[in-house]
């Protein structure tokens, strides 16, 4: 046995312990942001991709230093930061957040860290002619879904007759306004001028549209620890630790040390929020909401229908196709239904809408249509085969002894009958259209399900705007469901004789 | 006599098996003749030859003035075959989305292109006669097995062919209603039409059928005046129909 001698036991015991005591104390701080496309906020580093870098990953790092805790990212989808910060997914999110009465309606926020500048960016060619929203009328602005931008947008739709276009991302805004799909695009001037080093033919006007601020937000209840983070950015600003910060970003400008002046005069407390928007109540603001609500989900049922007759018609050919066709149009026809199936609906929709722009330039609601009718088609065709193929022989021997030639047969006896065994796979999947016509929001269609999710972003809560959400879903599925019910009662599929 | 069907040698093969070997009969309007034999004789196929729903492998049968030559497929739609010859399915295989008066009518319609009115006038006459008039607008599924068998002449009939085929048309049927299928028949071939009915039944032959060919072997075993070949059976086959083996 290896004799251990007794001091050394008590000082690696003793040491483990400290050790144990010292992770106790400083667990890491979690910190809440969205890498993706987030430069230069939060983004993947191109040198090692599980690393993040970017201003408010400097930022982040330097709270966690003077918090004695060493700082680790959570990915958080941009628009959840709100509700994962409320449910305490992590402390604190960093990522180019705006100050809102919103959020501090139902967040606890820190003091500003920098100010920014709503700037309205357009194509060289355009630069004369849009100065700013007002130059805009009847023309198609975009920028970054559940933003004050987009606010600034709705109420430029109400007073100056622009037409919104919310994106998921602030890359992709401008890719459209270069090849034509928008006439402008309203983001951060922190976005615009990264957007315009990436992109030629690019000009901002310099006119801001209106000032906001960058915060970090936390749960609500996390009144200390937003005391002390306010603290640690009131000490950088002091020692320059700040701006050495936003310069490395090349985001350092005039309006910075007019903030911070502003700020340290201030005192402690953290102040208002930028006057871009009044706050308002639940109630006030779902009344607003209600007609865009309506709206989107008219648009949802327009581009369901649409998408489901197209996928309708198609799917049938397909069938048809694949039921009467010669060898090679088969193996044609099953490999796109395998295609379409195998491969996700986001991808297509991508492809169609973004990857065919160089050939031709759909417009974002025939993209939609096109991407959810090709996707569906290739479903609808696998339900119209089978029912084919679920009409007995013996009613097409008696059509063929009666003389039809063999389209007649198919036309006037084999479709009509295995009409009636689509029937309920059918409901089913337009009723899964309407809910999957969701996903075309990624191509900046602005249906309910989106219209909605931002609602809840300016509103602070899921509550109320998931409830209405999925009142009016219901409200279009449920009749449809209905309807299918009677047609099949009608037309009940006799029993095998 | 008109020959209206002339069967001439016909051989049929499925798969290993020769089901036909070179069977020979003929039906003249104004005649019922009877196909009778165990189950496998080819009763059925031979049927389904004549309707040219399956091809055969030697012979020849002529429909009218229609020939069919063996290993042919014939095309579907317009073909002259399909005015001379209407077939009555043992299930009916009415179609089953449309009904009674509207599956009489699909195939004058849209085949002979006839004019709606006249389409179901002449519908309703027809399943007036066939006595289901009453069922013209009910669905097959409503109907009963001898209901639907009506509907189904009646749907066969409207093409006015001048040949028409039953397979088993009495399998589903009580005696009652057998015996007035039996009246309806021998009125339609009272009218000139001719009919080639196969049957297990042997009451029922010998009462409308004008002559009967028993198949066995795949040949034609025995033929000839109902009552005289079921009341003195000569061949195996027959006698083993006749003791109610199927």
């Amino acid at each position: 046995m290896l004799r251990v001698p007794l001091w050394a036991a008590i000082v690696v015991t003793a040491a483990l312990a400290a050790g144990a005591v010292h992770a106790q104390a400083a667990p890491a701080i979690r910190w809440g942001g969205d890498a993706e496309g987030g430069a230069p906020y939060v983004e993947a580093d191109a040198q090692d991709p599980k690393r993040v870098v970017g201003l408010d990953v400097d930022v982040a790092e330097l709270i966690a230093k003077e918090l004695g805790r060493p700082a680790e990212f959570v990915q958080i989808a941009f628009t959840s930061l709100d509700q994962s910060a409320a449910r305490g997914d992590f402390e604190i999110a960093l990522d180019g957040i705006e100050d809102s009465a919103a959020r501090r309606a139902s967040l606890a926020v820190t003091m500003p860290y920098y100010e920014f500048r709503e700037v309205l960016t357009v194509r060289a060619a355009d630069a004369m002619r849009f100065r700013s929203l007002a130059d805009l009328r009847g023309h198609r602005v975009a920028t970054l879904g559940g933003t004050t931008a987009y606010e600034l947008l709705l109420a430029g739709e109400r007073e100056q007759g622009i037409e919104p276009i919310s994106y998921d991302d602030d890359v992709h805004p401008y890719e459209d306004l270069l090849n034509g799909r928008v006439d402008a695009v309203l983001l951060d001037n922190v976005i615009a001028e990264r957007s315009m080093r990436r992109m030629p033919g690019l000009v901002t006007q310099p006119d801001a549209a209106a000032v906001g601020h960058y915060v970090g937000i936390l749960a609500p209840a996390q009144t200390a620890l937003r005391d002390r983070v306010d603290g640690i950015l009131r000490q950088a600003m002091i020692d320059g630790r700040l701006e050495t910060i936003l310069r490395r970003w090349l985001v350092w400008n005039d309006d910075q040390p007019k903030l911070h002046a502003r700020l340290l005069a201030a005192g402690e407390g953290t102040p208002a929020a930028a006057a871009v928007e009044l706050p308002r109540s639940v109630w006030t603001m779902t009344w607003q909401y209600i007609p865009s609500l309506l709206t989107a989900a008219g648009l949802t049922l327009a581009l369901s229908c649409l998408s489901m007759a197209l996928a309708v018609c198609l799917g049938s050919a397909i069938a048809i196709g694949r039921v009467y066709g010669h060898r090679v149009l088969r193996a044609v026809l099953t490999a796109y239904v395998e295609v379409m199936r195998g491969t996700p609906i986001l991808l297509q929709l991508f492809v169609i809408y973004y990857g065919l722009a160089p050939v031709v330039r759909l417009p974002a609601f025939a993209a939609a249509l096109i991407g959810l009718g090709l996707n569906y088609a290739a479903y609808e065709s696998e339900i119209y085969r089978g029912a084919l193929e679920a009409v007995a022989r013996g009613q097409l021997e008696a059509a063929r002894v009666l003389g039809f030639t063999k389209w007649q047969a198919l036309r006037l006896v084999r479709a009509p009958q295995a009409f009636r065994f689509a029937l309920a796979p059918m409901t089913n999947d337009f009723v899964a259209m309407l809910k999957d016509s969701s996903l075309v929001s990624v191509l900046t269609v602005m249906e309910l399900t989106k219209q909605t999710q931002i609602f809840a972003t300016n509103l602070g809560s899921w509550v109320v705007p998931g409830a209405l959400c999925a009142a009016l879903y219901l409200a279009m599925s449920l009749p449809l469901a209905h309807a299918a019910r009677r047609l099949e009662a009608r037309w009940k599929v006799p029993e095998a004789s | 006599m008109s020959t209206v069907l002339d069967v001439r040698s016909v051989h049929v093969r499925r798969g290993t098996r020769d089901v036909l070997r070179g069977v020979s009969f003929a039906v003249a309007r104004g005649q019922i003749v009877a196909l009778m034999g165990l189950s496998g004789s080819g009763k059925s196929t031979l049927l389904r030859s004549i309707a040219a729903l399956d091809p055969f492998e030697g012979g020849e049968i002529s429909v009218g003035d229609v020939v069919l030559k063996p290993n042919v497929q014939r095309p579907s739609g317009a073909d002259p075959l399909r005015r001379q010859v209407g077939m009555v399915f043992q299930f009916h295989h009415l179609f089953e989305h449309l009904s009674a008066i509207d599956n009489v009518c699909l195939a004058p319609l849209h085949v002979q292109h006839a004019s709606p009115g006249e389409t179901r006038a002449r519908a309703s006459v027809l399943l007036e006669q066939l006595g289901v008039g009453h069922r013209a607008a009910a669905r097959p599924r409503d109907l009963s097995g001898g209901e639907a068998q009506r509907v189904a002449i009646a749907r066969a009939l409207a093409m006015d062919p001048p040949l028409l085929l039953l397979d088993e048309p009495t399998a589903s049927l009580d005696p009652a209603r057998r015996h007035s299928l039996g009246e309806s028949l021998a009125q339609l071939a009272a009218s000139g039409r001719a009919l080639l009915v196969t049957s297990h039944d042997d009451d029922f032959v010998r009462s409308f059928a004008t002559e009967v060919v028993i198949l066995a072997d795949g040949n034609v075993a025995e033929r000839g005046e109902p009552r005289a070949v079921l009341s003195a059976p000569k061949h195996d086959a027959t006698k083993a129909l006749l003791r109610g083996e199927t």
